[in-house]
C-alpha cells in the first residue's frame, strides 16, 4: 500500500512525473489550478508502489510520498 | 504508512518561480536534502549567482549572499575564508559560471579554496531569453545563432569540468544530469561527496550538472528530456573527473 498526494497549487503541469511513473497512473487534471495549469493526479492509487520515482523528477516539490511499512 | 518522500527541511515554503519543467527546482531540491542529511543547515551560507536561479536565497533556507556577475566563487572564498567553519557553496549556472565568471571558477579551483560549486549548464542563457552561451552546442539555435551555433564565427562549446579537472587545486569534478529518475539519484550522490569533501576540509568540489530550459529550447519538458540524453550527453559526457581519494 502506497499513497502520494499533490501540493496542487504548486503543480506547473510539466508532466514530469507522468513520464517517470512505471505505473502509468500518473494523468493531467481536466480542471486547471491558480496559476492556470492543469494539475497531475493518480487515476487509480491502488496501483502505487511506492516508488517515489514522481517525486524524484517534479521540479517543483509538489508530490509527497507514503508507504505501509515504512517507519 | 510512513513518509518516504517530503519536501526537505532546507527548503523554505516559497513557490519556485521557474518555467514547468525548468530542472533548476529538482536541483535546488538535491542540494537542501543533501544539507538536511549531513546536518548542515544550521551551518550553511548560500551564494547565489546571476541568471535564473538569482532569487536562490528565497528558496535555500540558510544564509546567503547574491554575487554580482560571475563572481560568486570570489564571494564565496570571503565567505569562506573569514569563517572557516561555515559550509559555503555556490549555485551558478552555464551563463554566469563558463561566461563572466570563468576567470573566477578558474582562479578559486586552481587555489584549492574550500567550496562547493553546483554548476548547471543547460547550455543556453536562460533568464536573458534564450541567447548562445560558451555551453551552447554546435548547430544548436538560439536567438543569438538561429542558424544554429556555427564553430567557425562562434568556436565550440566549453567543457567546464573536464577543463577544472586539470587544475591540481580541484579536489572534486562530477558532471551528472537530471533527466531521469536514476540520474537525479546519482546526482544527488555526487552532490552529497561534494559537500563531504568541503566537510573533510579536502578542497575544492564541484558538481557540473546537464538540466533542461524547456522554455529556451523550444520543447516541451518531456521531450527536453531526450534531448539532454541524446545531444547533451553526447558532448558532455556523465563521470567523475577527479575524486577527493586522488587529491593530495
Amino acid at each position: 500500500m502506497a499513497k502520494v498526494s499533490f501540493r496542487e497549487e504548486l503543480c506547473k503541469g510539466c508532466e514530469l512525473c507522468k513520464q517517470a511513473c512505471p505505473k502509468g497512473i500518473i494523468e493531467m487534471g481536466s480542471h486547471i489550478n491558480a496559476m492556470g495549469y492543469h494539475p497531475a493526479q493518480v487515476t487509480d492509487m491502488s496501483k502505487c508502489i511506492g516508488c517515489a520515482f514522481c517525486a524524484w523528477m517534479c521540479p517543483d516539490v509538489v508530490i509527497t510520498v507514503e508507504k505501509e511499512g515504512k517507519a | 504508512m510512513g513518509v518516504v518522500f517530503e519536501r526537505p527541511k532546507s527548503l523554505t515554503q516559497q513557490k519556485f518561480h521557474y518555467c514547468p519543467g525548468c530542472h533548476h527546482g529538482i536541483i535546488h531540491r538535491l542540494v537542501a536534502e543533501v544539507l538536511d542529511e549531513l546536518g548542515l543547515q544550521d551551518r550553511t551560507i548560500a551564494i547565489a549567482s546571476v541568471g535564473c536561479s538569482v532569487f536562490a536565497y528565497d528558496y535555500f533556507d540558510v544564509d546567503a549572499i547574491q554575487a554580482a556577475h560571475g563572481r560568486a566563487p570570489a564571494v564565496a572564498t570571503g565567505v569562506k575564508r573569514s569563517r572557516p567553519e561555515s559550509i559555503v557553496f555556490t549555485y551558478q549556472g552555464d551563463g554566469d559560471l563558463a561566461s563572466i565568471g570563468a576567470a573566477e571558477i578558474i582562479h578559486a579551483a586552481a587555489r584549492g579554496e574550500n567550496i562547493t560549486v553546483i554548476f548547471v549548464n543547460n547550455a543556453i542563457y536562460g533568464m536573458t531569453g534564450g541567447q548562445m552561451a560558451p555551453t551552447t552546442l554546435v548547430g544548436q539555435e538560439t536567438t543569438t545563432s538561429p542558424q544554429g551555433r556555427n564553430p567557425k564565427n562562434a568556436g565550440y562549446p566549453i567543457r567546464m569540468s573536464e577543463m577544472l579537472a586539470t587544475l591540481p587545486g580541484a579536489s572534486y569534478i562530477a558532471r551528472t544530469s537530471v533527466h531521469d529518475p536514476k540520474h537525479v539519484r546519482e546526482t544527488k550522490k555526487a552532490i552529497k561527496e561534494a559537500f563531504q569533501v568541503q566537510v573533510e576540509g579536502k578542497g575544492f568540489s564541484l558538481v557540473e550538472v546537464l538540466s533542461a530550459c524547456p522554455t529556451n529550447w523550444h520543447m516541451t519538458p518531456v521531450e527536453s528530456l531526450e534531448w539532454i540524453k541524446n545531444e547533451m550527453i553526447a558532448y558532455y559526457p556523465l563521470g567523475k573527473f577527479k575524486s577527493a581519494e586522488e587529491a593530495k
